[in-house]
């Protein structure tokens, strides 16, 4: 698992890459009430704000953490937002391969996020 | 002159607040807890369903002394300051002399003097306009009184078990009782759609106040967070956003706020500041007005957010000031001024990052209050 300062968790297995956030971020997001996701097959650029956040408190973006192309998104967010409070690691956003994948290799770990973090 | 910026000021119960995890926020000028440990959605639920404490020393007590000054204060209010009788509290608007509102406000009839309760952001501005207002009168901000809210179903249980006489209180009636020698103003009022109850009471008294009502198990603290979804729900305006110096009586949906004495051919007819904007408004209506808005979609439409009559093209037509997600309601919900001749079911959309959704115009409340009558 790796992890950006953006706060997302990126998961590869067999290059096919599952971001969600991270934990910490969703605590201080407060309770998430509506997710918009981007539309599958979309051409994605490291930085650009492809996911829209509302908590109770304010909406805030989601960058896409690499070039490359979102290949599934997490339907079950759209109608139960919640869940990404309830367990941040399980409620994956969207699945996306890259380009770029020697980018996560400069990525944090997780003691080095935990770091960042404190 | 300039002001020299200043750290916020904190209020009475500051250390209580950090005990009980609460995450502090700079709002109106003073330092304040905008949720605890139950978040935003728990707290909103919890005040539903039981009863919240909420800290809202920030707002402004201002006792009023000296003989006439109900008629002195029907000089700057539209409402029946007269016709309040002792031990009774009624909503008023503080107003402008072009007919917009400088502040709403709660004014209670304590017998020897009347106290009005006005915005915390407002306070200070408001005591200039009403000591120059009533220059003949004795007009003080009290510095030596917390207030605290208690609101909920479980409100009446929780005061009652401290104070029994607060059982006996009905929707805005205000009382001066006795807690373990110390002297509360409770008015059974608030900010939130439930029966409860707000209550002044001496800074030197106010923690050991809160930690006992606090005591009772359907007691939990509440933060600002909540406090605004409660009044969203219930459809009442905050000040500065759904009603300004920008905005009349009738145009924010208060019409009924101005008593029949008050009016056009009552006994003490208009003598406020912008009384022939706001009389002529009553009668033939306003250009404008606040109403309800329930977004289609889950996406929550906020401050700012500009409506539009059709899908694409056009200039706004309106404009949503509150909005956000109504916990008790399940679904976004907002608030905002829309062309008087918009009715309730009408569809427009409303521009969320640059796309237009649709948003239904509704009536407001969206949560029916729960008052003791």
């Amino acid at each position: 698992m790796k992890y950006t300062e953006e706060h997302e968790w990126l998961d590869n297995s067999d290059g096919v890459i599952t971001v969600g956030i991270t934990e910490h971020a969703a605590t201080q997001l407060g309770d998430i009430v509506f997710i918009e996701l981007p539309d599958v097959g979309r051409e994605v650029t490291k930085g650009e704000e492809i996911v829209v956040i509302e908590s109770v408190k304010a909406a805030s973006d989601i960058t896409s953490p690499l070039d490359g192309e979102i290949t599934e998104v997490n339907e079950a967010l759209a109608d139960n937002p919640g869940l990404v409070n309830e367990d941040a690691e399980a409620a994956w956003f969207f699945k996306m391969t890259t380009t770029t994948p020697e980018e996560m290799d400069d990525m944090m770990d997780e003691d080095a996020y935990k770091e960042f973090i404190e | 002159m300039t002001t020299e910026p200043t750290d916020p000021i904190k209020l009475p119960l500051d250390a209580l607040h950090a005990e009980l995890g609460g995450k502090m926020v700079p709002f109106a000028g003073h330092s304040m807890p905008v949720q605890y440990a139950m978040g935003v959605m728990g707290e909103h639920l919890h005040t539903r369903e039981k009863a919240g404490l909420f800290d809202v020393s920030h707002m402004g007590q201002m006792v009023i002394r000296g003989e006439g000054r109900a008629e002195a204060l029907e000089r700057l209010l539209p409402i029946d300051v007269v016709g309040l009788k002792e031990g009774r509290q009624r909503y008023g608007l503080l107003m402008l002399p072009d007919g917009g509102v400088a502040d709403d406000l709660m004014v209670a009839n304590r017998g020897d003097h009347l106290l009005m309760v006005v915005n915390g952001a407002m306070k200070c501005l408001d005591l200039e306009i009403v000591q120059a207002g009533m220059p003949d009168h004795d007009v003080t901000l009290l510095e030596d009184r917390a207030l605290l809210a208690l609101q909920g179903p479980s409100a009446e249980a929780v005061l009652a078990g401290l104070v029994p006489e607060a059982a006996e209180m009905r929707f805005m009636d205000v009382r001066t009782l006795d807690w373990d020698g110390t002297e509360l103003w409770v008015s059974r009022s608030g900010y939130t759609g439930e029966d409860g109850y707000e209550i002044s009471v001496p800074v030197a008294r106010a923690e050991a106040f809160a930690r006992a009502l606090l005591a009772h198990e359907d007691a939990a603290p509440i933060g600002l967070g909540a406090r605004d979804s409660l009044r969203l729900e219930a459809g009442m305006p905050l000040y500065g956003q759904d009603l300004t110096a920008e905005t009349t009586p009738v145009e924010a949906g208060l019409g009924w706020a101005i008593q029949k004495v008050r009016r056009t051919g009552g006994a003490r007819e208009g003598g406020f500041p912008g009384a022939d904007r706001v009389l002529a408004e009553l009668a033939e209506g306003a250009t404008r007005k606040r109403v309800g808005l329930r977004p289609q979609g889950r996406a929550p439409m906020r401050t700012g957010v500009a409506l539009y009559a059709d899908e694409t093209g056009g200039d706004p037509v309106g404009e949503v000031t509150s909005g956000g997600f109504g916990p008790s309601v399940g679904a976004p919900v907002a608030m905002g001024y829309v062309p008087a001749d918009c009715a309730v079911g009408t569809v427009l959309y409303g521009d969320v990052r640059g796309k237009r959704l649709p948003v239904t115009v509704a009536d407001l409340p969206f949560h029916t209050p729960r008052y003791k009558r």
